[in-house]
């Protein structure tokens, strides 16, 4: 009888240890984030990021991150970086650009192993970083090769 | 006179039954549509790209190249790729369009025939798919190919595999439907070869057709068969009118 | 050689924002993946991307497994005077290529 119980217990320490919570990993993009400012506040807004809400297919998923700035020597983007929630890696992409984009838009595509949240945080010239956030709904193929 | 009124009415039911034909293009979402119309994104481009490099580059020193016979693709190869599959009288019966390819290696460049699905063979055949891109399906008004059409249509429509499904049950009676999270398309092969981002690149109408067949469980058809022939045939003529969208990006 | 499609325009007024589009063939294996055998493939990835003009950097990106096969990256920079655009993809196992194309400024 107490045999039995414990294995239940076992089992159930077991099984939270391979399920890894939402918070943990949230957490994590959380800290890569902070990390990449440097511990300085990120702030919401200026940052557009342009993403599909439903994606067909987590292989190849297009976005755009775009940033309200002028783009002048006193007053431009030097960064723009992406982090995910649920991938096996928080980090994206990372982008380093200056005056002479012109234009502080970046588009690629990316990856996303399932559905999850993704950050886009933007480094202004003045020290500043701002950040828009996506909730992203992953659907799979159903016939696999 | 009863039979005679049957007959007309189920016609007619038939006629009404067929539902508009749709393009897997029109089922993706807007950022994926966007990846196959712009030339600049569309990784299938890069495929395009090296197969015009080898339409131009001879096999070997003493054969021509592609370019040596048949100039230009963008003229002399406009249209061809919304004709095939065509007969063939030397194999007696339908090829596709990389059969083809294969055939002039071997028999006018003395060159081996590239494999199913290699990259070289998909590069050329995005090429020439391309110069046919926005023109319509046309299958050849050739009566040879009627009864691989119809033996084409026979497939399509019989049950195979573990899974005991047809093509017909998934893509004409619940395209439109879901299965797991994806949209179930038609099923149209107007934008082979195309990008798919399953396959994170370029693949044949084969490489797809062999993958659904695996979906449900049944022994996946050989390139050179009689049997792929016939649905490459029919699936010609399903999708006859619509327009070419090779090299097309899907999900 | 990396097969690459670049999109730049081969002309532009001096000030303009131009748009600089690059598409490179990559598998950007990701090294989870496991292949047919049940092992994992072994990671292959491009991690670095930069856009010289007339010798400056103007452009670069951090890439990671997360970057979709077949890199897409899109950017702008503002045409400043006549002369070469260079884009160089750098990666795993010495991977190095650079594609140049010519910019005329008036």
């Amino acid at each position: 009888m107490r045999r039995r119980v414990v294995l239940q217990f076992g089992l159930a320490a077991g099984g939270l240890l391979l399920v890894r919570p939402a918070r943990a990993t949230r957490f994590e993009m959380q800290s890569a984030i902070a990390d990449y400012a440097s511990g300085a506040p990120v702030k919401p807004g200026k940052v557009m990021f342009d993403i599909p809400p439903l994606v067909e297919n987590g292989n190849g998923v297009p976005i755009t991150v775009s940033v309200d700035s002028p783009m002048t020597a006193a007053d431009h983007v030097t960064g723009i970086a992406v982090f995910n929630e649920r991938n096996p890696q928080r980090d994206v992409v990372r982008f380093t650009l200056g005056p002479r984009a012109g234009r502080a838009v970046v588009s690629t595509r990316i990856r996303l192993a399932t559905s999850q949240q993704l950050v886009a945080v933007a480094r202004l010239s003045d020290g500043t970083f701002w950040s828009q956030g996506v909730d992203v709904l992953v659907t799979l193929a159903a016939c696999l090769e | 006179m009863r039979r005679l009124l049957w007959l007309l009415l189920s016609v007619a039911l038939h006629a009404v039954a067929q539902p508009a034909r749709r393009s897997g293009f029109d089922d993706m979402s807007p950022s994926t549509q966007a990846m196959q119309r712009d030339d600049a994104q569309n990784p299938a481009m890069l495929w395009a790209q090296d197969g015009a490099a080898l339409w131009a580059r001879a096999p070997s020193p003493s054969v021509p190249a592609c370019a040596g016979c048949h100039g230009e693709a963008r003229a002399s190869m406009r249209g061809v790729a919304a004709r095939y599959p065509a007969y063939d009288e030397a194999l007696a019966r339908p090829i596709d369009l990389a059969t083809r390819i294969n055939r002039c290696r071997e028999m006018r460049q003395g060159a081996p025939r590239w494999a199913p699905d290699s990259q070289e063979l998909l590069s050329l055949e995005s090429h020439l798919a391309l110069q046919s891109r926005g023109l319509p399906v046309e299958p050849p008004a050739d009566v040879r190919l009627l009864p691989w059409r119809e033996r084409g249509e026979a497939l399509y429509r019989a049950r195979i595999g573990q899974l005991n499904l047809s093509c017909a049950q998934c893509h004409d009676e619940r395209a439109g439907l879901r299965l797991g999270g994806g949209l179930i398309p038609q099923g149209h092969a107007n934008g082979y070869p195309l990008y798919r981002l399953e396959w994170q690149g370029v693949g044949s109408l084969l490489r797809r057709i062999r993958n659904c067949m695996t979906g449900v469980r049944a022994q996946p058809l050989a390139a050179d068969s009689p049997e792929f022939a016939a649905l490459a045939t029919y699936l010609a003529w399903r999708d006859r009118g619509m327009p070419v969208e090779s090299p097309a990006v899907r999900p | 050689m990396a097969r690459t499609l670049i999109t730049a325009p081969a002309t532009a007024k001096r000030g303009e924002v131009i748009e600089l589009r690059t598409l490179i063939a990559h598998p950007m294996e990701t090294g989870f993946r496991p292949g047919a055998d049940g092992l994992l493939l072994p990671r292959n990835l491009i991690t670095r991307f930069s856009c010289r003009y007339n010798g400056d950097l103007v452009f670069s990106a951090d890439l990671h497994a997360a970057t979709a096969a077949n890199p897409y990256i899109a950017f702008f920079t503002v045409a400043t005077e006549s002369g070469t655009l260079s884009f160089s993809w750098e990666g795993d196992h010495g991977f190095a290529q650079t594609e140049t194309v010519s910019l005329s400024v008036t």
